[in-house]
């Protein structure tokens, strides 16, 4: 079946719709046609053929004026806002559907295309209603920009009538989007992004002429985990952010670049802030991870940043009430604990969002005490290479590889809601490189079709073994660039470490056969922000034996997801919590240390790949919240083993020590040693026969996963309302 | 005094014209977001009959495989008449699961044809056409002698739930003016009592002929032929006699 129409499906191939060539370092080198020469205000370049005037434009830095064009969406073609003039042509044309023609003049700036703007422009303000002062897209909407800078500078629209303007009435499509429909210029971004992205297929234009309107038609939420993207794809106001209406105007906002930690893509933010506070997050382009999308938890988890926050330092006083108490008297009630305890009895939990910085000051400070027992509250088999190979436990493919692979096997995981950017690479590769995806694990709505292999962990080893008689095993074989990623909560169970073997085994001997040497097979997809730091700075994967061994101090450093209870230590353990959150785990602590959230402090994140990235302090911790990494070294001070560094950048000097990766911030290294972990694992080739589940099935799962995205009422209130959605008949 | 008067009554005129608008005109007779009532809503089943389930395959075989969904119109018209000429959400929905389509684009469909009518209506859709030719030779008196007949107004059902009404632009049987279209006949060269007529023979259910009603067979001139009055002659016409076999 063909998965799009067939011109829309030219028109995304064509070489000018690719990013960047540095990102697309597997991309075939297509044999080059010849480059076709066209002026655009008399200048001229060289592209090749099939690339539209407007993008020619933009080659020599002249920008035409669109609304429905955008370069990650198929060609529309429909505002007309594009027209431009083109020698001998005897009408003006869309630039951005007109493929370039030799010798083609095009005027961007002559009379006749001014002319054309200025009449594409009134018609659209006709029916535009002019409540830029009530608006919140004022300040950063097109249609005011290219009002200015193209529109006519009077107006002709006269209500002769008294008849009023176009009016729409407003669409209901969830928590997360405003519609002010009257507003709606119908350059139809957003149904294309719903439909050729985000794979949900619910916003189309209904009627026709000057009632059409775009929308739901039925009263329907937009079920997507990507749904806050149409409020930037929207060039005016129609579409936006209902957490933040009425909040702020662009002008007033201090943005800071940051990165997220929502998810274990650490997809690249814009955090804007005001009289420090977090009021909204937004992408930041970055081709390499996300684009320029941004999942919803990421984008409208931020108002959990105010909620449920630790201000102050709090100890458990006589009746197990945690009160406020000095930073001083906390600190020395964690050092005593941590000085007092026999080193073999101390244990230390990372949690999700824990920062590279505060990981590595938390190993050093215990091992200083003469502990290691350090781990992650997430599990990772130890048995063969265990984590010692970093291309173990990475998505060795790289993010945006994944588009170039020609067969993706995913083995329990829903990539979908566990790394939402991710799964819209694979989306991409299926519409327009008719990449074939084949799933184990439960059934899964993943927005495309797929081949379901079944539920059973033995599929991975009857495929490893080659004895599958399965056609998911000819194809991954005849296949130039197969993908296999492995959800890292598989690893969880008894038969984890066997079947992470069982995978490797089934990578490498595709890998083996393939041509392209330098492409990647395996892929583990880990669950959280953290994971990968931890794991390359050297905590134990799991908190499992070390648990059971039954500690009498637990240090937890933002562990919430509830692997540590109260039920599962002795009764005189002594817990600290250092976090930012009162979630599970300053629930149980006896010292509760405030720490900082993302978004307010410099730190490193290494994200599922194996990229090291940086935070910015975008607002100034609450109260008497400290950056991490200072209140360990604090507490050492005080236990009487001074951690050796005093600034950041001795933090990291530190880091750097450990893994250079960790502090090349950016960069993907290229990784490994696939074969040794392949060796060293033959032994683990046990009989699987559990059944693969995952944890987020469906929408209403992912939305509250961490302590930031649990505190957030805004995703509260997407979990209540795909709730609602589910019970109605649309 | 004279203009202090007359920009007082000035005054008047613009406050009167410059009223409070509350809402805009409704510029098309349907709406084009769906509201669930009674007669129309997701719950209320839509089944193709067996004889249909046969002209389904039948329209989705003319259509090769990855461009099915070009069944689009022919299925939705085909709910349509099987449901009594209007067409119901859930025979949307059908057509979407067989087509295999998100329900959107079936819905972006029927929205934007006229002939898909979203409303239940009459047994008999009475089609008035308004637009210039018609117009000029009396569309306004059929359509008010419709009205009365019937009870419709533009747009509605008659109280008995048999008629409904419409005004639509041309439909191309101009040299007929003025004409209705009944479900799918034409009825042409109407004067007011041929569309009484029409109506009440509708009325008792009964078909009245579908055709001009002025006693022409098709749209030939009224007055009979004014040009090729003549036999036509055969062929070899002019021929020159070297020529001739």
């Amino acid at each position: 079946m063909l998965r799009q129409p067939l011109t829309r499906a030219l028109a995304l191939s064509s070489p000018a719709r690719a990013a960047p060539l540095a990102v697309r370092r597997y991309a075939e080198i297509a044999p080059q046609p010849d480059k076709v020469e066209v002026f655009i205000d008399d200048k001229p370049v060289y592209v090749p053929p099939g690339t539209t005037v407007l993008q020619a434009a933009a080659q020599v830095g002249v920008e035409i004026p669109r609304f429905c064009y955008h370069e990650r969406l198929a060609v529309a073609g429909n505002c007309r806002m594009c027209l431009v003039e083109v020698e001998k042509s005897p009408k003006p044309v869309a630039a951005c559907a007109m493929p370039v023609m030799k010798g083609m003049r095009v005027k961007t700036n002559s009379d006749l295309t001014r002319k054309a703007r200025e009449g594409v422009m009134e018609f659209l303000l006709v029916n535009h209603p002019l409540d830029c002062p009530i608006c919140d897209q004022g300040g950063e909407c097109d249609l005011q920009d290219q009002s200015m800078a193209f529109g006519s500078d009077k107006s002709r629209f006269t209500d002769i009538h008294f008849s009023g303007k176009r009016a729409v009435e407003d669409k209901d499509v969830g928590p997360l989007i405003k519609t002010i429909m009257t507003r709606c210029i119908h350059c139809t971004r957003c149904i294309r992004f719903a439909s050729e992205v985000a794979g949900v297929d619910d916003l189309g234009t209904t009627g026709r002429g000057t009632d059409m309107q775009v929308g739901t038609y039925v009263e329907k939420m937009f079920l997507s985990e990507l749904s806050g993207n149409i409020i930037d794809l929207c060039p005016v106001g129609a579409l936006t952010s209902k957490p933040y209406s009425f909040a702020a105007r662009p002008w007033e906002t201090r943005r800071i670049d940051s990165v997220d930690v929502l998810d274990p893509l650490g997809s690249n933010i814009v955090v804007s802030t005001r009289t420090n506070e977090v009021l909204r997050i937004l992408p930041r382009t970055n081709e390499e991870i996300n684009e320029e999308w941004l999942s919803d938890k990421s984008r409208f988890a931020c108002d959990g940043l105010k909620r449920q926050r630790l201000v102050t330092p709090l100890m458990a006083d006589s009746r197990g009430n945690l009160t406020p108490v000095d930073w001083e008297d906390a600190v020395v009630a964690a050092a005593r604990a941590l000085r007092d305890c026999p080193p073999d009895k101390l244990l230390a939990v990372a949690g999700d969002m824990a920062d590279a910085e505060s990981l590595v000051a938390l190993k050093d400070l215990l091992n200083r005490l003469g502990s290691e027992n350090a781990c992650t509250e997430q599990y990772f088999p130890l048995e063969g290479a265990g984590i010692d190979l970093r291309s173990t436990y990475l998505l060795n493919t790289g993010i945006a590889n994944v588009e170039d692979a020609d067969f993706v096997l995913l083995i329990g995981t829903n990539v979908r809601f566990e790394a939402p950017l991710l799964n819209t690479r694979i989306r991409k590769a299926f519409i327009h490189k008719d990449t074939d995806v084949a799933l184990i694990g439960p059934k899964v709505d993943l927005t495309y079709d797929y081949v379901h292999v079944g539920e059973s962990a033995s599929i991975v080893k009857d495929l490893a073994s080659g004895t599958s008689a399965h056609e998911v095993l000819r194809k991954l074989e005849q296949a130039k660039r197969p993908v296999v990623i492995l959800g890292a909560d598989q690893l969880k169970t008894q038969e984890g470490a066997a079947l992470l073997a069982y995978t490797q085994e089934l990578a490498l001997r595709l890998q083996d056969k393939l041509e392209d040497k330098n492409w990647k097979v395996l892929n583990v997809l880990q669950r959280t922000a953290s994971q990968v730091a931890a794991l390359d700075i050297g905590y134990k994967p799991g908190v499992g034996a070390l648990l059971s061994a039954g500690p009498q101090v637990v240090y937890l450093l933002g562990a919430d997801s509830g692997v540590v209870t109260r039920e599962s230590l002795p009764k005189d353990a002594v817990v600290i919590y250092q976090g930012h959150h009162g979630d599970a785990g300053a629930a149980i602590a006896d010292v509760v240390l405030p720490g900082a959230a993302y978004t307010e402090k410099r730190a490193t994140y290494v994200n599922a790949e194996g990229r090291a990235q940086q935070t910015l302090p975008a607002v100034t911790p609450p109260g008497q919240a400290r950056e991490d990494w200072k209140i360990i070294r604090a507490i050492s001070e005080v236990v009487g083993v001074r951690l050796p560094y005093d600034n950041l950048d001795e933090v990291r000097d530190r880091l750097s020590q450990i893994s250079p990766a960790l502090v090349t911030y950016g960069d993907v290294q290229n990784n490994n040693y696939f074969a040794q972990a392949r060796a060293l694992a033959q032994s683990l080739q046990k009989p699987v026969s559990g059944n693969l589940d995952v944890k987020l099935k469906t929408l209403e799962d992912y939305f509250m996963t961490d302590a930031i995205s649990r505190a957030s009422p805004t995703m509260a209130k997407c979990v209540q309302a795909v709730l609602k959605q589910k019970q109605s008949t649309y | 005094m004279l203009s202090s008067l007359r920009s007082g009554v000035q005054g008047l005129w613009r406050v009167s014209s410059r009223a409070l608008q509350t809402t805009t005109n409704l510029q098309h007779d349907s709406l084009f977001v769906h509201r669930d009532t009674p007669e129309d809503n997701p719950s209320i089943p839509f089944e193709f009959t067996p004889e249909n389930n046969k002209r389904v395959e039948a329209l989705l075989a003319i259509y090769p495989e990855g461009h099915k969904r070009a069944a689009m119109i022919p299925l939705l018209d085909l709910a349509q008449r099987q449901n009594g000429g209007w067409l119901p959400i859930s025979a949307m929905h059908k057509v979407a699961e067989i087509l295999k389509l998100p329900r959107m684009r079936v819905y972006e469909v029927a929205t934007f044809y006229t002939m898909f009518i979203r409303r239940p209506i009459g047994k008999y859709h009475v089609q008035v056409c308004t637009t210039t030719p018609c117009w000029l030779r009396g569309s306004d008196a059929v359509l008010n002698a419709i009205k009365e007949a019937t009870g419709c107004e533009v747009g509605g059902n008659s109280p008995c739930g048999k008629f409904s009404l419409s005004e639509v632009e041309c439909l191309g049987a101009c040299v007929n003016a003025p004409m209705v279209q009944v479900n799918d006949d034409y009825y042409e060269d109407l004067t007011v009592d041929d569309t009484k007529e029409i109506i009440e023979k509708l009325k008792r259910d009964e078909k009245p002929k579908p055709g001009p009603r002025s006693g022409r067979y098709a749209s030939e001139p009224l007055g009979g032929l004014t040009s090729l009055t003549e036999e036509p002659t055969g062929p070899g016409f002019g021929l020159q006699d070297a020529l001739k076999a």
